[in-house]
Formats: structure tokens, C-alpha cells, sequence
């Protein structure tokens, strides 16, 4: 215990770090909270306050059809936010369990890696579009289409590590006390292979918050009535010449919350393996 | 003896990029023929007959078994068939080859503007290591992967070209416009492109610098009183050229297919912009050929950067 307080103390010892984590919580709180907290529906229309500039009644102005644009940021972060978090961790566990079977399993690595070079051979958002519309627009399906799309990723590094731990003496040692080859791989890799899934983690989470916007943007994400950031964005083009605010504000969010999660990734990164410190 | 050993690498090699290459046409077919809503009713209307439905299906092969259909357009595809766009009723080869200008265009004057700011970026990080450069340059490259590409699009389209009016705010030109409205055009994209993409030219080209600077032959340069200008550039980026040559490659490739949205924002009538229309219009061959063309050039580049590793190195060169 005194040691994950210890490294909890280091992690937020830098400023930007703790930044990050305070931006993280509050955007998490406010997810949560905001139907309950603030003044404004995020559905609710108000034709008479169309387009208005930020003030004190209305913080970030409102939409097109007069909506509250600080209540819908925030409703959005509950989909933005869901859908990276459900990404991330479905990736970093369908990618860890393909990397360890790889590298682990010598008959199985060359055909699982060429798979995922196959499946990296696509850009991302365009996988991730070609995959969507295939699925049909929904929040469930993206986060379908982006597990898939994040997945590989996960598999290389989580490969490359297993194949390095493999060859430590005390795995060798394991191996000759006769320990079964689930045990070995489960009980003794997968704890060292921690850190690195954990870096992948925060950096997908963002990385999936931003194709989650993309694939909205060009209406091919959650479907165009759910207000998620690239919704929002997508729905501001034709006002932003009069009403830049409806383009600010939105992607502000996306932009604080990922370089946040990116923060976050490289501080738990420079923490949990002082050799990489500054080095990538 | 040693072009023995270059020579089955190479042979190695190019043998794993052919079989990446067949499993991204399965993947490719997987895809497409997995898709919900049938293109053949889209494309005929709700006026069509059941019959005429059915008659249309075997024209454009669909009623044969899956396997029979993907041994047919992976011999078709050998033959550089890619099949009949349904929605423009041209050859699919025709449609990708009208879109390559612009996205090629786009992606060299991106990744060139990437590489302007990445490489004395990430020299500047390597050599200041742990200095307040070093923490801006990483700041900075953080920001620019934090940013997406449309929204980034969008504002400088509100600043610059709507605003100021410097810019065109969209489009290509007209068909045929000569090259410098074209290059005006595409300025403001490649701009948005290769800042965002300059990230990883930085880590890049910082990661190699600091490898280099360690090596006993860089302590030899200083020792023997050479300035620190000429130790880094001549010494050190000298050493570094392959791997900023092999992440330029790998940019370049990135950006031919991953371009799609900052096409779409400025509207530019490539590659990414095709598929996001073929998408919306369920034009499956078009977006099976997109896709195939895409991934097969970012393989292909792959293998080239991996053969001018083991050309150009001596120490993987003589394994």
C-alpha cells in the first residue's frame, strides 16, 4: 500500500501531471453531474435565444436552435468520455491477451503478426470509417469499430515486452520448477507487463476520443442527434462565421481532454520505468 | 558470402510483405461483404422488382458463394480489374486514378512541412536534452497530437480564409486550374497536415539524435576540438539521415490514406474524400479499392523503408 502512495506522490509531484488529473476528475464530475447541476437542458430548444454570444446567463453561448452550449459540452463528455474509456480498455485487453499468446507461442506469433501488420496497414480513422458504416452509426458500434482499430496496437507492444520478460533468469527459473504455461504467463508475465499497458491505456483513451470525433464529424460516429464533441463541431460549420463560439468551445474540450489523457500517459510512463525517462 | 545474406533477407522480406498483402484483401473482403444493406437494392430504388434485384446480383457476381466470389476479385484485382463503381458506373481503377493528383499533392507538401518544423524540432530537443526547449518542443508535440485535424481546419478556414480571405475557404479550383491555384488551395490543408503529423518527426528525430550523441565517435569529434555545430550536424545528423528518411516515409504513408478528414474540411476532391462519399453512399467497390490501394501503398512503403534499412546499414547489412 505505502508504495502505491508513494508513487501516487511522485506522479503528481509534477505540475503539469496534476493539472491533467485535476482537468481528468473535474470533466468526470461534471459528465456526471451536470443535468443535476446546471441551469440548462442540454435538449432543451429555445428558438428566441438563437446564437447568442457568451455571457453571463449563457458561459459558451448557444447553438442553432438556442441550446445551452456549456450543458451540452458536458452531456457530450458522457459519450466522448464512455465511449474512449470502453475503447481503451477493450483494446488493452483483447491486444494484451493476442501480444502474450505471441509472444509466448512461437508457432503462433508469425501468423497473429501478420495479422496485425495487415490490420496496421490501414490509417486509422479510415478503418475505423470503413468499419462503422458496415456496423451502422451508434455509440456501441464505435466503440466496436475502434476496439478493432486499437487492438494491434496493443498486441506490438504488449508482444515485444512479453518477449524480453520471457528470457529473465527468474522466468527460466519458473519454467524449471515445472509451473504450468498458463500460470507462467498470467502469474508472472502479465504483472511485469503492467506498465507498459497502462502508458497504452491512457494514450489509446485519447487517441479514441479523437477518431471518436473524427467519425462523427464526417456523420459516420454516434449518429448525428447524440451530442458528442464531433457532433457538436460537425453541426457549427455553417454558424461559425457568425457564431465562432459553437466551433470554439467544443473543440477546446477535445483538445484539453486528450493533451490531458497524453499527460497523464507520459507521466505514469516516466514513473513506472525511470530507464525511458525523457527518452521517447 | 554477405550478398548471400543481404539477398535472403531481402527474399525474407519481401516474402512477409506478399503475405500482408493477401491478408489485406481477405480483410478488404471480409469488410465489405459484411456490410448490412444491400447495394444492389440502394442502387436499383424501391421501384425495383424482386427480379430485377436478382438479375443484377449475378451481374455483379453476388449470388456465387463467398469463397467463389473472393477467388474471382483477388484474380481480377492480378489483372488490375477493381471492378465497376455502382454509383458513378466507371471503372474503379478510373475513379481512384482521377483522385491520386490532389492527395499525392497534399501529402508530399504536407509531410515536407512536417519534416521543415520536425527535424530541427527534435535536433533542438536532442541536444538541449531536459532544457526548456526540450519541455516546449515536447509540450508542443503533445498539443499537436491533441489536436484534431478538423477542428484545427475549421478554425484556421474561419481566421484565415474567411476572415482575412488569404486563402480559398475550399475546393481544388476548377478542373484544370494550373498548378499555383492549386498549390493556394492547398496550403492551408497541408499546413493543418504536416503541423499535427510533425509529432512524430520530432520523437523521432530526437530519439536518434540522442542514440548518436552517445556513440564513442561523437566523444572523439569534441575531444579532438571540433565545434559543437559541426559535431551535431556533421557527426550526428549525418548519422541519423536513415531513420529521418525512414519516418519520412512512414509520414508519407500515413498521410496518403489518412488524410480523410482534413480532405473532407477542406474539401479537396482526393483519396480520403472519395471514400467518405463512397461510404455514405455504400458504393462497396469503390470503398473495397480505396481501401485495398491505401493499405497496399502503405505496405509497399513499408518495404521500401525496410530495404533501404538493410541496403543502406552496414551493421544490419552484414547481419
Amino acid at each position: 500500500m505505502a508504495d502505491w502512495r508513494e508513487s501516487f506522490r511522485i506522479l503528481f509531484a509534477r505540475r503539469v501531471v496534476l493539472m491533467a488529473a485535476v482537468l481528468l476528475v473535474g470533466m468526470l464530475l461534471m459528465a456526471i453531474l451536470c443535468t443535476w447541476v446546471l441551469p440548462y437542458e442540454p435538449m432543451a430548444m429555445k428558438v428566441s435565444q438563437r446564437l447568442k454570444a457568451p455571457s453571463l446567463t449563457h458561459w459558451a453561448g448557444t447553438d442553432e436552435l438556442g441550446r445551452d452550449i456549456t450543458s451540452r459540452i458536458f452531456y457530450g463528455a458522457r459519450y466522448s468520455l464512455a465511449i474512449g474509456a470502453c475503447t481503451a480498455f477493450f483494446a488493452a485487453f483483447f491486444g494484451t491477451l493476442m501480444g502474450l499468446l505471441a509472444g509466448f507461442f512461437k508457432s503462433l506469433d508469425a501468423i497473429l503478426m501478420r495479422l496485425v501488420d495487415a490490420m496496421m496497414a490501414f490509417p486509422d480513422i479510415l478503418l475505423g470509417i470503413a468499419l462503422v458504416s458496415i456496423l451502422g452509426a451508434s455509440p456501441v458500434n464505435v466503440i466496436l469499430a475502434l476496439t478493432l482499430v486499437y487492438t494491434p496496437r496493443v498486441a506490438r507492444v504488449v508482444r515485444a515486452s512479453t518477449l524480453v520478460i520471457r528470457e529473465l533468469p527468474y522466468i527460466e527459473a519458473a519454467h524449471a520448477v515445472g509451473l504450468s504455461t498458463p500460470r507462467l504467463m498470467f502469474k508472472h508475465i502479465l504483472p511485469n507487463l503492467m506498465s507498459p499497458i497502462l502508458v497504452q491505456l491512457s494514450f489509446i483513451f485519447a487517441y479514441a476520443l479523437l477518431a471518436e470525433a473524427g467519425l462523427s464529424f464526417l456523420g459516420v460516429g454516434v449518429g448525428a442527434e447524440i451530442p458528442t464533441w464531433g457532433t457538436m463541431v460537425a453541426s457549427s460549420t455553417q454558424y461559425a462565421d457568425r457564431a465562432l463560439w459553437t466551433l470554439m468551445f467544443p473543440g477546446l474540450a477535445i483538445v484539453l481532454t486528450a493533451l490531458s489523457l497524453q499527460v497523464m500517459g507520459d507521466g505514469v510512463r516516466d514513473l513506472l520505468d525511470p530507464r525511458l525517462k525523457g527518452n521517447t | 558470402m554477405n550478398l548471400n545474406h543481404l539477398g535472403r533477407s531481402l527474399a525474407g522480406r519481401f516474402g512477409g510483405m506478399l503475405a500482408v498483402l493477401s491478408l489485406v484483401s481477405v480483410l478488404v473482403f471480409i469488410l465489405t461483404r459484411l456490410a448490412a444493406g444491400d447495394p444492389i437494392a440502394l442502387l436499383l430504388g424501391d421501384q425495383a422488382s424482386l427480379q430485377d434485384i436478382e438479375l443484377t446480383r449475378q451481374r455483379y457476381g453476388l449470388d456465387q458463394p463467398l469463397l467463389a466470389q473472393f477467388l474471382y476479385w483477388a484474380t481480377e484485382i492480378l489483372k488490375g480489374n477493381l471492378g465497376q463503381s455502382i454509383f458513378l458506373q466507371m471503372p474503379v481503377t478510373q475513379v481512384l486514378f482521377d483522385r491520386v493528383e490532389p492527395t499525392l499533392s497534399l501529402a508530399v507538401l504536407a509531410v515536407s512541412m512536417a519534416m521543415l518544423i520536425g527535424v530541427p524540432c527534435g535536433i533542438a530537443a536532442a541536444v538541449w536534452r531536459g532544457k526548456l526547449i526540450d519541455q516546449c518542443v515536447s509540450t508542443l508535440a503533445m498539443l499537436g497530437a491533441s489536436m484534431p485535424s478538423f477542428w484545427m481546419g475549421l478554425v484556421l478556414i474561419q481566421l484565415f480564409a474567411v476572415s482575412a480571405g488569404w486563402f480559398p475557404v475550399s475546393g481544388y479550383g476548377d478542373p484544370g486550374a494550373p498548378w499555383n491555384i492549386r498549390l493556394h488551395h492547398l496550403l492551408l490543408p497541408a499546413f493543418v497536415l504536416g503541423t499535427l503529423n510533425s509529432a512524430l518527426i520530432i520523437r523521432f528525430t530526437r530519439a536518434s539524435m540522442l542514440d548518436i550523441l552517445n556513440e564513442d565517435y561523437i566523444r572523439t569529434a569534441r575531444s579532438k576540438g571540433l565545434s559543437e555545430m559541426s559535431v551535431v550536424l556533421n557527426h550526428g545528423l549525418r548519422n541519423a539521415l536513415v531513420p529521418i528518411l525512414t519516418v519520412f516515409g512512414l509520414t508519407l504513408a500515413l498521410m496518403i490514406g489518412g488524410a480523410v478528414v482534413t480532405e473532407t474540411v477542406f474539401n479537396l476532391p482526393g483519396l480520403g474524400n472519395l471514400v467518405v462519399r463512397a461510404v455514405l453512399r455504400r458504393d462497396y467497390p469503390v470503398i473495397q479499392g480505396a481501401l485495398l490501394a491505401i493499405a497496399g501503398v502503405y505496405v509497399i512503403i513499408n518495404f521500401l523503408i525496410d530495404v533501404l534499412y538493410l541496403v543502406a546499414d552496414p551493421r544490419v547489412r552484414h547481419g
